[in-house]
């Protein structure tokens, strides 16, 4: 697989970055010419990732989240985003549907939402290094009458 | 305003509008939770069709509300979903506590 296009960028773990982090992988994800269905799974699944950065891995305090961006030639995305926070003990529990650490308004679902919206995810982390989650979606090709 | 809420009768509506994620659904919960407070409805109906995204701090806002309505004894419908936040519904099984009218 061969990486035709890519993009970088470094926000800070503010909530207001959300929605930006998230409009910016759609808006570069729309060169794979995806459905209106399958940038809205991508939006979905990078507002779980960076949301997980906000709420969990810096808490209180503030720090980077990297987030990278790949396209390939099989029309394909992978994103890439990656924080230096207190990193998940158990990645399997957290991954559990509905599974939460800090309860009250917070449903559980960020990991089974892009493990549904998503192709493929990988989660790797360190206790006290930070967590990278891996995210890859193929976007269906569509041909058009005058090709 | 990203909610709108009317009240007729027992019923209290809160209409949505925007997008919901963890930045914009706390102010959200707070207004919905206010006018529940103060009118004690016996249905609560949110309405989503102004809704552009929503991510799983949306079902977040759903379950927390349905928790404090079942304290009353009070209902839940759920109105307007698009189908990107019908699937987000769905995904979380919140048909199970809450009434999904039409889309």
């Amino acid at each position: 697989m061969k990486v035709t296009n890519k993009f970088a960028m470094t926000v800070l773990s503010r909530s207001s970055n959300e929605g930006f982090a998230r409009s910016c992988i759609a808006a570069f994800a729309t060169q794979l010419d995806p459905t209106l269905e399958e940038i809205s799974d991508i939006k979905t699944a990078v507002s779980e990732a960076v949301t997980n950065c906000i709420v969990h891995a810096y808490k209180e305090k503030l720090g980077n989240i990297y987030i990278n961006a790949e396209l390939t030639d099989d029309n394909s995305i992978k994103i890439k985003i990656r924080d230096k926070g207190c990193g998940i003990e158990n990645i399997e529990k957290a991954m559990e549907p509905l599974y939460t650490t800090v309860g009250g308004e917070r449903a559980g679902l960020g990991f089974a939402v892009m493990q549904s919206f998503m192709d493929k995810i990988k989660v790797s982390s360190k206790k006290d290094k930070g967590t990278t989650v891996t995210m890859v979606k193929k976007i269906s090709p569509r041909f058009s009458i005058n090709a | 305003m990203a909610v709108e809420i009317n009240v007729t009768g027992e019923v209290v509506t809160a209409r949505l509008s925007g997008e919901i994620d963890h930045h914009s659904a706390r102010a959200m919960r707070e207004e919905i939770d206010n006018a529940v407070e103060l009118n004690m409805p016996t249905l609560l109906v949110l309405d989503f069709k102004d809704v552009s995204f929503m991510d799983s701090s949306g079902i977040g806002l759903v379950m927390g509300r349905f928790r404090i309505l079942s304290k009353s004894g009070a209902e839940l419908h759920i109105t307007g979903a698009s189908s990107p936040i019908h699937k987000m519904l769905k995904l979380a099984g919140i048909e199970k506590l809450a009434k999904l009218e039409g889309r």
